[in-house]
């Protein structure tokens, strides 16, 4: 290592004026470097590009509700793995839990939707898809927690189980063969001031309050956090870990499982295997991005679905492939992931430290 | 000294290569043919307006051989028509979901008069739309229920690809004719290995078509069916082409939308009949023909229709006549001697009724004739058969309506597996 211009401390706390400052530079550069990605790949004006994402982010009332709804819904799975996330549990299966959950909505909705009236119809929903979100979860954590399994292959696994349920549920009950269910729509959660996303986003926007609530105030919240930073030390102050492990991850399945509820029965009204789309593994980046706080989540989940939204419209406002745009996603969020590296590290020529010394 | 070596060993190796290149390349390569059937112009007989507009909502992207069949359709219509990029308004990778209808809303919010959708799953997504917005065209490519679904504006279409399954089949049965008379294998030994998606009627339809167009020329042979149970999986395509190939199928064809089971084919020095379109840039060494559906010939009927004033069918099927069902050009370097001139052949027959595809004398199934079968042509809860489709000594596939619903099992073909 004689050679070696440079080396890598690690920050004191830094101020919230430099943290902000670095953050708008990641973005100016990014959005440079994008610019240079733009005209070279795609030889367009990246004015241009820029202001035709933000045009099918905000263009009209459809796209803003759009643009809601899905921010909503990834920030509900975003909230539901953050509690395990925190806790150093990796559970990868959130689109499994989310499914699963949304699978149970779909039978409640297909086979219960015209014997009950509708407000018991939409508790047995809530119920069903909270209790199945919970199982879901529950199981890799009993595992873990017991016999110390390894749950990142386990959530895995599990993801893979509820895809094929699904497929197995649209093989059985659509007698077509066809593999599609038509949306029930008479039997999806309430439309309230007539938006059909509102109430969607109105219990995203509870759950994110009680969310940071748990993790921040309660004693629940606390041990997370313990055991998340050394189960040792957990062990020693009298946590009963295996305990926290299967109370957080049932927390975690059941805001999956009302994810579920909300994709399927406040959005889709039926199901597929591909309802959750991947949104399972882009909630764990969401959360990461966002240091596991509820709130800075709304920010990332939007972030994140600004880019998905706008990259779609670049990709038909110009015919470009969507790879373009999924440069283009790639390269901003290189450079807000980069940057958080300058945050918690900085860079000293060698020769300085030595006169330090 | 080791250097000097290693130089030594790498001139030989590069010669080596050259050397083998040379030989291969001494044949002269007769490249692909001229498409045996003749290309159906476009018939524009109305004057469009310069305010239309009309959207395309697509599943996947360009890199799924399905969708880039659509997408070269819209191209073709949209120099054919002279319209500008501002009129044709194109939406990829939309799920089959909620999404689905946001983007027909947004179309309609762009002043689309037409949204035509791509994929099988967007069906009721379009239909959910299309009650939305009763004064725009609603089209769907590959559905069921628009003849029963009662919406003046929502419309289904297709075409009878299976007769150009039947052509590529054609050409499929002389190759194998061809390798029997060569000796590489005994009449009895001519089995072709298929790659389905799903076992459900598209694909059923599309497989026995295939075999029977084959059996036509070459009475002997059989086939082995494997299902991926997706429609774009190129890993699992290409595992299902390698694991027919090993159970000693002479040729390959599948009806899946990846590269996976082509690739397989070139790799593994096996003839390959495609579909959606030609392989031949990849697969030159392997490549017969692929049999395609051309959209263009519908959206000029939708846009024609509309521009006229006139009603759009609720269910459309086209044919070779329309220019609907395309084959691509014959690679002469694979296919058998005569193939060009066979499809032409066949293509007359089929033209003027002489041949049926799906004549009821051709096939058995249980080792019987099938006299008579209810097909479930209109969609209802139960699923139930309701059309009886034999007439005239043949099965009248996509007559009552346009997607196909011959999914009977024949004898001869073997299924492997079944993936719904």
């Amino acid at each position: 290592m004689k050679n070696m211009k440079f080396h890598i401390v690690k920050r004191d706390r830094v101020s919230w004026q430099f943290s902000f400052l670095v953050r708008i530079l990641a973005i100016v550069a990014a959005l440079m470097v994008s610019a240079v990605a733009i005209m070279l790949l795609a030889k367009k004006n990246p004015i241009e590009v820029y202001s035709s994402m933000i045009e099918g982010c905000f263009g009209s009332d459809l796209r803003r509700w759009s643009l809601l709804q899905n921010t909503a819904v990834l920030l509900c799975i975003s909230l539901a793995v953050t509690p395990a996330f925190k806790m150093k549990f990796w559970n990868c299966g959130a689109e499994g839990q989310v499914l699963i959950g949304g699978l149970a909505t779909v039978s409640v909705m297909m086979f219960l939707g015209d014997k009950l009236p509708y407000p018991l119809l939409l508790v047995v929903m809530l119920a069903a898809s909270v209790l199945a979100g919970i199982v879901w979860a529950v199981i890799p954590s009993f595992f873990k927690a017991l016999w110390n399994t390894n749950e990142t292959l386990f959530t895995l696994m599990m993801n893979y189980v509820a895809i094929q349920l699904v497929a197995f549920f649209l093989k059985y009950f659509v007698k077509s063969g066809s593999g599609t269910l038509a949306p029930m729509s008479e039997y999806g959660l309430p439309v309230i001031l007539n938006h059909e996303y509102l109430l969607n986003v109105i219990i995203v926007a509870v759950l994110t309050v009680l969310v940071y609530i748990y993790l921040k105030k309660t004693k629940h919240g606390y041990e997370i956090s313990v055991v998340g930073e050394s189960e040792n030390t957990a062990k020693y102050i009298g946590i009963n870990v295996p305990k926290v492990v299967i109370r957080t991850l049932i927390v975690s399945g059941a805001l999956c499982g009302i994810a579920g509820l909300i994709l399927v029965g406040g959005t889709n009204h039926t199901i597929s295997t591909t309802t959750v789309g991947g949104r399972g593994f882009t909630a764990i980046m969401v959360s990461w991005l966002a240091k596991f706080n509820p709130l800075y989540m709304i920010l990332t989940s939007f972030l994140v679905v600004f880019l998905e939204k706008g990259a779609g419209q670049v990709s038909t406002d110009f015919r470009l492939p969507e790879a373009i745009s999924d440069i283009v996603t790639g390269i901003i969020l290189f450079f807000i992931i980069g940057c958080e590296f300058f945050l918690q590290y900085k860079i000293l020529s060698t020769k300085k430290r030595k006169e330090n010394d | 000294m080791k250097k000097v070596l290693a130089i030594v060993l790498a001139a030989v190796l590069c010669f080596a290569l050259v050397a083998c290149g040379g030989n291969g390349g001494s044949e002269e390569k007769k490249g692909m043919s001229e498409s045996p059937i003749a290309e159906v112009a476009l018939n524009v007989d109305y004057e469009v307006p310069a305010d239309f507009k009309i959207g395309f909502i697509c599943l996947h992207d360009e890199n799924s051989t399905y969708d880039l069949n659509f997408l070269n359709a819209v191209d073709k219509i949209q120099e054919a028509l002279k319209l500008t990029d501002e009129q044709v308004i194109v939406k990829v990778n939309i799920p089959e979901g909620d999404e689905c209808v946001v983007a027909a809303k947004d179309l309609v919010a762009e002043g689309c008069k037409i949204i035509f959708a791509n994929s099988f799953g967007h069906e009721s997504f379009m239909i959910k739309a299309a009650k939305q917005f009763p004064e725009v065209e609603f089209c769907h490519a590959t559905g069921t229920m628009a003849h029963t679904e009662g919406l003046d504006n929502f419309h289904n279409a297709f075409a009878s690809i299976y007769e150009g399954r039947y052509l590529a089949g054609v050409a499929a049965g002389l190759k194998l004719n061809e390798m029997i008379k060569e000796g590489k294998f005994t009449a009895e030994e001519a089995k072709i290995g298929y790659v389905g998606a799903y076992t459900y009627a598209e694909v059923i339809s599309g497989y026995t078509s295939f075999y029977l167009g084959a059996k036509s020329v070459c009475p002997t042979v059989t086939m082995d069916v494997q299902f991926t149970g997706s429609w774009y999986d190129a890993t699992e395509e290409k595992n299902a082409a390698e694991a027919l190939i090993a159970r000693d199928c002479k040729l390959i064809s599948q009806h899946a939308d990846s590269m996976g089971a082509p690739g397989a084919c070139e790799a593994a020095g096996i003839p390959n009949v495609s579909y959606n379109g030609s392989t031949y840039d990849s697969c030159f060494g392997t490549f017969i023909v692929s049999s395609a559906i051309n959209w263009a010939p519908y959206y000029n009927y939708i846009i024609g229709q509309y521009v006229k004033g006139e009603k759009i069918a609720d269910d459309w099927c086209g044919g070779i006549a329309e220019g609907s069902v395309v084959l691509t050009g014959i690679n002469q370097d694979v296919a058998a001697e005569g193939t060009v001139e066979a499809i032409q052949k066949a293509v007359e027959d089929l033209k003027s009724g002489a041949v049926k595809v799906f004549d009821t004398k051709t096939f058995t199934k249980d080792g019987k004739a099938v006299e008579s079968y209810l097909a479930d042509v209109d969609t209802d809860a139960a699923f139930t058969p309701d059309t009886e489709v034999i007439a005239d000594g043949y099965f009248h596939e996509s007559e009552y309506r346009s997607a196909p619903c011959f999914d009977l099992r024949i004898d001869g073909i073997t299924l492997l597996n079944e993936k719904f």
